[in-house]
This record gives C-alpha cells, structure tokens and sequence, in this order.
C-alpha cells in the first residue's frame, strides 16, 4: 500500500460519505472564516482610528497663549504675529507653519445664516493640518498682499450654507461683508478629536485682520494669534522642533530662565500615546476574540472529527480483516483530514474574505484580511483537526479486528 | 491446511474470567468443507476469529498452510489475512455508498495488487458470484443475497486458502438464505475452496461435509458427513433436526 494507493483510498472514502465529508467541513469552514472575519474587521477598525487621528495633521505641533499648571493658577499670555515670523525664520526641521487668528462671526447666504469661527491663516494651514482641496483653490500669499475678501469652506460649512448647489464663484457675508467663495475642501470623514475638521471657515490672515477682527487684533502695537500651528518634518524631530520653538519664544517674550513661560507648546504626542494604548487594547481585545473562536472552532471540528472517525471503527475493522495495516489505517485517515481541513480551511478563508467585504460595503470601515491571521486559524484547526481525527483512528487500528468488527 | 493445538482463550470480564476455548486441537484439510456448530456462547465465535487470525489465542499453537501463525505481530497478522483468508460475515460488512467493484478490489488494494490485474481479478470474483452485470451498484441498490455475494467475491478475490463464513445466511430469508449456502457448494465443488461455515442450524451446518460441534469451549462432536444436504432442499421440521443432532 504505497502513498498514491493511500491518497486514492482516502478519496474514494471521502467521496463514498459526501453529506459527512461536507458537515466535518463546515466545522472547519465556519472557525477559519470567523477568525479571518473578526481579525480582519478588528485591523480595519484600528487602521480607521490611527488614520483619523492623524488626519487632524501629522506631527502637528500647537502653539498658543498662555499655559495651565498643575494645582496653580494658569499663567495668562498671548502669541503675536512676530513670534509667528521669528519661529518662521529660525526654525528647522519644519513642513510647514501657519498661524492663525480666529474670530467669531456671523455667516449669511441667502436665506441661511450660522454662526461660526472664522479662521484668518495662511496658504501654509493646508499643509499643516492636512486639508485638501476637493474644488476651486486654497488661499494664496497674493491673497494675503490683497487683503482678498475671498474664503475657503469645509465640506460641512458648505452643505449647511449652499445645500448641493456649488459654492464656488458665490459670495457669501461674514458679518455683513461679502467674500467670494474660492474654494471648497475635501472632507475628512467624521474625524474624532476637535470639533468637526469639515465645519471650518478660512480666510486669509491680512483680510481677517482688517475686514474682521478690526481693533480687537492688536494689543501692545502688536498683531495677535490664536494660535501658531507647525507639523515637524517627521515624528523623530517632533520633540526637537518642540524645544527650538521654546526657546526661541522665551527669547521673543523676553523671559528670563527663572520665569514661567506664558505660552504653551504642545505636541500630538501625548495624544498619540494615548491612541496607542487604544489600539492596543484593541488589537488585544480582537486576539482574545479571535483565540475564542479559534478554540470554539477548534472544538468543532474536534467533535466533528472524534464522532465521524469513532463511528467508522467497524469500518476499521473491516479494512483490517482483509488485509489493511495499521500504516494504511493511518495513512487514510491523515490524508482524509488532511484533504477536509484543507478544503475547509480554504473555503474558510473564503467566507472570512467574503464577510470583510460585506462590512467594507457598509462605508464605515475597511477590513483588512491579514496573511498571517489566515495561517493561524488554518494552522490551528489543521492541527486540532489532525490531532482529534487521527486519535480515534489510531485507536482503532490497535484494535484487534474481532473488536473493531464488533464495535456498534 | 489449519492445524490448531490445545488452544485456549480466555477473557477477563472484571474479577472472572471466562475460558471462552479451553484446550481446542482441531485439523481442517485443504478443499474440505467444513461447519463449526455450537450454541451461542459455546466459543464458536471465539474459534473463527482465532483460525481467521481476526485476534489471537491465550496459549496454544496455530498454523496454517505449515505456516507458524502464533506468536506473529499485528501487520504479520494483517498480511496473513490478506493472503490466506477471506471473509463472509452474518452482516455483510460491505464499505457503505461504495461500489460492488471497490468493495470487492480492497483485498488486492491492501495487498498490492494494481491496474489491469486488479480490475480482472475483481471482475472476474464477481462473475463467479454471478454479479458480473451489478458491479457498479453500491449495497443500497442491492438486496441482501446480493449483498452477500459482493461479500463472497470479496472473500474469494484474493485466491485464499480458506474461506471462514460466520453465520453468513443468518440476515436473509430462507431461499436467499439457500441460494447463498448453494453458491458455497458450488465454490467448493467446482474451485476445490476450502469453506468454514460458523453456524448454530444444524440444516445450514448439515449442508457440509463434516460437522464440528463445540459446546462451553469444548469440542465435543466431530462427523463426517456423507450425504450433505443439497442447497435448496425444503427444512425438515424442528423435531426431525433434533433428533438427527441426538443420533
């Protein structure tokens, strides 16, 4: 009885009992797709989370007046425009800066009104904060010389202000003055974090400062910020860039080492590394579901296995009395599952593949099926499969023939 | 040729033991045919499965063919099987939702037999059944004397020295049941194959030419037949038999 002998035995075995072959299989089909399924999902929804975040801006740095102190009283300031120009010019390791004036306002076209901040910034705020322009243009630096009454709205300013007519080329009022619409953002999705990043009105930072904000934009002579925004060049030189931008504004602000700093500069770190610890918990949440189902499935096909092969020891019997050995026994039984557990575990994947694009059809996420999540649940199912079919089997063929015949 | 000397099994059921053989010596010649007739629980059961090397004797010698069986491993055993034996059991035992033909052709398979001559040997064991036009039908599509015909060319395909039948017209009706004991004879006759019949009738054992009565683990009649009753005849009533078996 050679191998190729065998492999046709095991076949033709399998074949003569369609309706057992296919019920062992499903066992085998449903753990594997439910563990390709679940893993997949889990990494879509994480890969989702991280790329929300990092679309509010990649290693975004924020700067503005003033700073909170533990169990004190927060220290008040303000960042000026100057500071603005002096972190412009002596920064390094910087993608882009832009600072930013924001005023409230009021916001009319037609019939529609809403109020709303209006940010004052410059062509670099794209960059910084990672916004796109689906339609029209961003604001320019010719913009800024002109003091161009011209604005930028975000996807959701726009739904709510022109319903689905096309905003650009319309003219719209911020407190009672009127800006041309220019150009019309991408949308970020429903970004976690701060505020909707689609409900956003920009301008650009001379107009703000002179058709806007008015006498309420200087203080000490000098122009005000809300704030300065800057990405580093990379998410190795955040902290660098963190520190350069300290000093050279202690410098600015005239603070002598032993005063406390009056401003703030803050990283996205921390909150990366609270997102970390999320999607770790989560990964580790999707493992432990994904082990449940491993070993529920397992013990499926583990039943499954264990029944259909037990059932067969007269089967065994038979084989032995006219002559099978205990190899051949064998043999047949570890092809038989080897060929169940493999179909199963093809298919297996199949489904899980098939339901990842099932809820990728739904918009909120997108599942990604994971090579090495496969050969886990393929691996383990085989082995259990292997293992819990090959035991009876075994037994069996250790039997005397007289009792294997005679079992019921 | 089956010589067994003293044979002796014995089974262990908790704290007692059962001597299912106490001390069986027995000769079967080549081309006999031969019944081993018992009440159930006598050992006849027990006896089959140690001359069909289907388990093996708590002490005593066996050998087949001047062949020393005792004492052989179990893929030894599995060989003599294959080679020396065929089987037709009360139940049939076919492969379920498999073919007459890849029922038959298992024997050759486990021993090693391949392409053409496998499929003609096959073939040609069912023809001598008479089932050389069923021979792809699987056991659902065939009747029970049908069946045990596909059991028959299964126990012969392999040309073994003996052909041990336990009980195997005890699951059909009395005509299939005479049609399958006349196929036997015919085997015998025309083949020179040596047949055991397991059995507790005395109409199927009488059927053969020598009787062999086993009673509590014991032989306790052995006789020549001289006049074998011939496949088909009518059964004679109970009282008929029972005084034959005190004769």
């Amino acid at each position: 009885m050679n191998f190729s002998e065998s492999f046709r035995t095991a076949l033709r075995a399998l074949a003569a009992n369609k309706l057992r072959a296919i019920l062992t299989m499903l066992g085998i089909v449903i753990g594997v797709g439910a563990v390709v399924a679940l893993m997949a999902v889990g990494r879509g929804a994480t890969a989702a989370i991280t790329s929300q975040v990092q679309g509010i801006g990649a290693n975004l740095i924020s700067i503005f007046g003033g700073r909170f102190r533990q169990g004190g009283q927060p220290t008040i300031g303000v960042v000026y425009y100057q500071d603005y120009e002096a972190l412009h010019k002596g920064l390094k390791n910087v993608a882009g800066i832009a600072p930013e004036a924001d005023q409230n306002g009021t916001i009319t076209y037609g019939k529609e009104s809403l109020t709303s901040q209006v940010t004052a910034t410059t062509p670099d705020f794209a960059k910084v904060r990672a916004y796109e322009v689906e339609r029209g243009r961003f604001i320019t630096e010719a913009d800024r010389a002109h003091k161009a009454r011209v604005v930028v709205l975000g996807a959701q300013t726009a739904k709510d202000l022109f319903g689905g007519l096309s905003p650009i080329g319309r003219t719209l009022k911020i407190n009672g003055i009127g800006f041309e619409v220019v150009g019309l953002l991408k949308s970020k999705g429903s970004s976690g974090g701060f505020g909707n990043a689609d409900q956003i009105i920009i301008v650009p930072l001379e107009t703000g400062y002179a058709k806007l904000a008015g006498a309420n934009s200087v203080r000490n002579g000098k122009l005000l910020l809300s704030s300065i925004s800057l990405s580093a060049a990379s998410a190795e030189v955040v902290d660098e860039v963190m520190v350069q931008a300290e000093r050279i504004l202690r410098r600015q602000h005239k603070l002598k080492l032993t005063d406390d700093l009056d401003f703030s500069v803050l990283s996205q770190s921390q909150f990366l590394s609270a997102l970390s610890t999320i999607t770790t918990t989560l990964t580790l949440f999707l493992g432990f579901i994904g082990v449940i189902s491993l070993v529920v499935g397992g013990i499926g096909v583990m039943n499954i296995m264990l029944v259909s092969v037990t059932e067969r020891t007269k089967e065994i019997g038979l084989r032995k009395a006219v002559g099978a050995k205990q190899r051949a026994i064998m043999l047949q039984f570890l092809i038989e599952t080897l060929v169940l557990t493999f179909i199963g575990g093809v298919l297996g994947t199949l489904l899980g593949w098939g339901i990842s694009q099932l809820v990728s059809l739904t918009g909120q996420l997108q599942p990604q099926v994971d090579i090495a999540t496969i050969a886990t649940a393929f691996t383990v199912t085989a082995v259990v499969g292997l293992l819990s079919g090959l035991y009876p089997a075994f037994r069996a063929s250790r039997l005397r023939p007289i009792e294997a015949l005679r079992y019921e | 040729m089956i010589e067994i000397d003293n044979i002796t099994k014995i089974y262990k059921l908790g704290d007692t033991e059962v001597r299912a053989l106490d001390g069986v010596s027995l000769k079967i010649n080549k081309g006999e045919m031969v019944a081993i007739m018992g009440p159930s629980g006598s050992g006849k059961s027990t006896l089959m499965a140690i001359l069909g090397c289907l388990d093996v004797p708590t002490s005593g010698g066996y050998r087949l063919d001047d062949e020393k069986v005792e004492g052989l491993n179990d893929n030894q055993l599995a060989d003599i099987r294959n080679r020396k034996i065929g089987f037709v059991f009360q139940q049939f035992n076919l492969l379920a939702r498999t073919t007459a033909l890849d029922n038959v052709m298992l024997p050759l398979t486990y021993g090693g037999v391949r392409g053409k001559e496998r499929r003609e040997r096959t073939e040609e064991a069912l023809q001598k059944v008479g089932l050389g036009d069923r021979m792809h039908h699987r056991p659902n599509e065939l009747s029970g004397g049908q069946q045990q015909r596909v059991a028959i060319a299964r126990a012969l395909v392999n040309s073994p020295s003996i052909v041990l039948a336990d009980e195997p017209t005890g699951a059909l009706d009395s005509k299939t049941g005479a049609e399958i004991i006349g196929l036997f004879q015919q085997l015998h006759r025309d083949l020179g194959q040596t047949v055991i019949f397991v059995s507790h009738d005395p109409f199927i054992a009488r059927h053969t030419e020598r009787v062999i009565r086993l009673a509590d683990g014991l032989i306790v009649g052995d006789e020549k037949i001289e006049h074998p009753i011939k496949a088909g005849t009518p059964r004679p009533s109970e009282m008929a038999l029972a005084e034959e078996a005190h004769k």
